[in-house]
C-alpha cells in the first residue's frame, strides 16, 4: 500500500529492482509460455504506476512480454480487480454478496457513501482520498461485513470500525507524504 | 470431539513456519511416498481412500488422477485450484493462511504421484496476502530440500509456483482456470478434450481443489484403510465446512462426515445455534450454487429421516427436497431474512460473473437478475415468477461450463420452496420493500 502512495505520479518503466522481480516471475513458466506471467505483472504494474492501468502502462507491459497490446487489453478488461481509470488514493471494496448481505453489508455500503459524501458506488470522495466500490464474494463470508483495501482485508465491520479505518488510512497517507 | 486430519495442529503457535510444522509431523507424507512408494502406489492409495473432490463437484480425486494421460516426452502438470470464489466458501483461504506448509506438502506428494515436475497453485487475485504466505512457505521448503532437484535423494525433481488471478469467479472452473493461468481471459474451454488429456499448454494436467490436495497428506500418512474408517460409507473422511450467515459462531470447522446437521448448527463444538435467539428459516449447505432448503427439510429429510452432513444425506430427495454438500459453504438464514432478496442477490452475482461466452448464460443470468430485482423492489407481477422458471430451463444444460446451471439451480429451488414469498412480494409490494429496506431505500441497480 505504502508503495502505491509513494509512486502516485510514477509512470513506466519499472525500477531496476521491480524489473528483476518481474523477470523472476516470467522464469516461473516454461520457455515460450511467458504470457502466463501477465496477470501478476499487471497487479505489480497497477501498484507501481498510480493504482490503475493506463493505456501507456498496458502497452509497456505488452512490450515486456513481447505480446500484442490487445492481448493485454483483453485481459485487463476481463478481470474485475484491475482499475482502468484513476481512483482515489485508497479503494474500499465492500463485499456485497449473499452471506455478507445477511449480516449487514448493505448498511455498511450506505454508511460509507454518507461518510464520503458520494451518491453512488464507484465515486470518489471530494478530497480524492477514498473510492468506494463493491465486490462480489471475497471469501470472508464468516467474518462479514468486510472490505478489501489494497492487499488488506478488514472484517467484522461496524460504522465505528469504518470511521477508525478511514482515520487510519488518512494518517498513513499524511505520514508517508510528509516524509517525502 | 470429532477426529481432525487437517486442522489437528491449526492452533499451535507458529504452525505456519517450517520448523514448527515439521516438528508436528510435517512432510512425513513426502518421506513416506518418495522413499517407500511408487507414484502408482500413491495414486492407488488415494483411489482406495474414495476421497471426493472438495471443490464442490465431489468427483473422486483418485479417479481423476487415473485419467491422466502419460505420453512419452510430454510434461504433465498438477495445478491446484485455489480460486475459491463460491459465495459462502472460505475454507481454502483458512487452510492456506493457517497451514501453508500443509498445502506445499500436499502439492509435493500429489505431484510425485502424477509425475509432474512443475506444479502451480492458481490463487484468486484477492487473496494476494495468502499468496505471500504461500511463497514464504515455498521458499522455506526449497531451503530445506523438499522442493527443487533430487528431493530426498529420490531422483524426483519438482518446482512449485503460485500464480494469481485477477478477480473472476469463472476461473474456479478448471478449464477457465487453465486459460487464465496461460495469461488469457477466463473463458471455459469445450470438453472434451478434458484437462487430463489436454490441459495447461496443451499438456496432460490434473486440476484439484486446495482441500483435496491437503487431504492427500493424511491419506498417505495413515493409509487409505484407516482413512476409510472415518466418516460414512459413501462419504469417507473429514470435510471442512465454512459456516456463515446468521449463526452464533460462524467459522471454518473440520467435521467427521456423518455428524447430524442439527448437531452442526446447534452443537457447542460447532456453530452454537442461530444468532440473536432467532429461528432458522433456510439453509444453503454447499455454496450459493446448490439448492436452498426450507426449515422443515434441514434437520430431517422429506421422508422424516435424520439429515446428516454427508454427500448422500444432504442430497437425499434430489432437487425436489434435498440439496448438495457442494463446497461446504454453509449459509444459514434466520427467520427475518427475505428469500426473494437473497435470490436476487445471488442472481446478480452470477450475472456479474458470467464470462459472456455462451448467450444462454450471458443473457439469461442478466434477465433473471432484472426480473428478480423487479420482484424484490415491489414492481413485479405474478407472471414474472413463471418467467423465471422459463429462463431457467433455457439456461440449464445449454452452456459450455456449469456456471449456467449454477445460476439456474438456486433460483429454481427458491421458487420451489418459497413460492408464497415471491407471490407476497407481488401482492404486498410496499410492505416487501419496507421490510427489506426501511423507508423505500432501494439498493442501486448495477448491471
Amino acid at each position: 500500500m505504502i508503495s502505491t502512495l509513494e509512486t502516485q505520479a510514477k509512470r513506466p518503466p519499472f525500477s531496476a529492482e521491480k524489473m528483476e522481480e518481474v523477470q523472476g516471475i516470467i522464469k516461473q513458466f516454461p520457455e515460450g509460455r511467458h504470457k502466463s506471467a501477465l496477470l501478476r505483472i499487471l497487479h505489480i504494474a497497477e501498484e507501481e504506476f498510480g493504482g490503475w492501468l493506463s493505456p501507456e502502462t498496458m502497452d509497456y507491459v505488452a512490450g515486456i512480454l513481447n505480446i500484442k497490446p490487445i492481448e493485454v487489453y483483453e485481459v485487463a478488461t476481463f478481470y474485475t480487480m484491475f482499475n482502468l481509470e484513476p481512483t482515489g488514493k485508497f479503494v474500499f471494496e465492500v463485499c456485497r454478496t449473499g452471506p455478507c448481505m445477511l449480516v449487514g453489508s448493505d448498511d455498511i455500503i450506505e454508511y460509507i457513501k454518507t461518510k464520503l459524501g458520494i451518491s453512488k458506488v464507484g465515486e470518489t470522495s471530494a478530497d480524492g482520498m477514498f473510492t468506494l466500490k463493491t465486490a462480489e464474494c471475497l471469501g470472508a463470508c464468516g467474518y462479514g461485513p468486510m472490505l478489501q483495501c489494497g492487499k488488506q482485508y478488514h472484517e467484522h465491520l461496524t460504522p465505528e470500525k469504518v470511521d477508525a479505518l478511514m482515520d487510519e488510512y488518512r494518517a498513513k497517507y499524511t505520514s508517508t507524504n510528509s516524509q517525502n | 470431539m470429532g477426529r481432525k486430519l487437517l486442522l489437528e495442529h491449526v492452533d499451535v503457535p507458529g504452525i505456519e513456519t517450517y520448523d514448527v510444522y515439521r516438528n508436528h509431523g510435517g512432510y512425513k507424507s513426502v518421506e513416506k511416498a518418495l522413499k517407500t512408494m511408487s507414484p502408482q502406489e500413491v495414486v492407488e492409495e488415494v483411489q482406495k481412500s474414495a476421497l471426493k473432490g472438495r471443490g464442490g463437484a465431489g468427483f473422486p480425486t483418485g479417479m481423476k488422477w487415473s485419467f491422466l494421460a502419460k505420453p512419452e516426452g510430454v510434461p504433465r502438470y498438477l495445478v491446484c485450484n485455489a480460486d475459491e470464489s463460491e459465495p459462502g466458501t472460505f475454507k481454502d483461504r483458512y487452510l492456506m493462511e493457517k497451514l501453508p506448509h500443509l498445502m506445499v506438502e500436499g502439492m509435493i506428494t500429489s505431484s510425485y504421484a502424477l509425475g509432474a515436475n512443475t506444479s502451480y497453485i492458481y490463487i484468486r487475485g484477492e487473496y494476494m496476502f495468502v499468496l505471500e504466505i504461500l511463497e514464504k512457505a515455498i521458499a522455506e521448503a526449497y531451503a530445506k530440500g523438499w522442493l527443487g532437484k533430487n528431493i530426498l535423494g529420490s531422483g524426483y525433481d519438482l518446482d512449485l509456483y503460485v500464480a494469481p488471478g485477477g478477480g473472476a469467479y469463472i476461473c474456479g472452473e478448471e478449464t477457465a482456470l487453465l486459460e487464465s493461468l496461460e495469461g488469457k481471459r477466463g473463458n471455459p474451454r469445450m470438453k472434451p478434450p478434458f484437462p487430463a488429456i489436454k490441459g495447461l499448454y496443451g499438456c496432460p494436467t490434473v486440476v484439484n481443489n486446495v482441500e483435496s490436495l491437503c487431504t492427500v497428506v493424511p491419506i498417505i500418512n495413515i493409509g487409505a484403510d484407516e482413512y476409510l474408517k472415518i466418516g460414512t460409507e459413501k462419504s469417507s473422511g473429514t470435510k471442512l465446512i465454512s459456516a456463515c450467515g446468521n449463526l452464533v459462531r460462524p467459522g471454518v470447522y473440520e467435521i467427521e462426515m456423518g455428524i447430524t446437521v442439527e448437531e452442526f448448527i446447534y452443537g457447542d463444538e460447532w456453530c452454537r445455534g442461530i444468532a440473536n435467539g432467532k429461528k432458522i428459516k433456510a439453509l444453503i449447505p454447499g455454496g450459493s450454487s446448490v439448492p436452498i432448503l426450507p426449515a422443515h427439510l434441514i434437520t430431517k429429510t422429506a421422508a422424516g429421516e435424520t439429515r446428516y452432513m454427508s454427500y448422500e444425506s444432504l442430497s437425499d430427495g434430489g432437487f425436489a427436497s434435498g440439496s448438495m454438500l457442494g463446497s461446504g459453504g454453509f449459509i444459514v438464514f434466520d427467520e427475518d431474512q427475505c428469500i426473494v432478496r437473497n435470490t436476487w442477490n445471488f442472481a446478480r452475482f452470477y450475472s456479474h460473473e458470467s464470462c459472456g461466452q455462451c448467450s444462454p448464460c450471458r443473457e439469461g443470468t442478466a434477465w433473471m437478475e432484472k426480473v428478480l430485482h423487479r420482484l424484490e423492489t415491489g414492481k413485479g407481477n405474478m407472471r414474472d415468477i413463471d418467467l423465471l422458471a422459463d429462463i431457467n430451463k433455457k439456461i440449464e444444460g445449454n452452456t459450455i461450463c456449469p456456471l449456467g446451471d449454477a445460476a439456474a439451480w438456486p433460483v429454481a429451488a427458491a421458487i420451489r420452496h418459497f413460492r408464497e414469498e415471491f407471490e407476497w412480494h407481488v401482492t404486498h409490494p410496499e410492505e416487501a420493500v419496507k421490510r427489506n429496506y426501511g423507508l423505500l431505500k432501494t439498493p442501486e441497480i448495477t448491471l
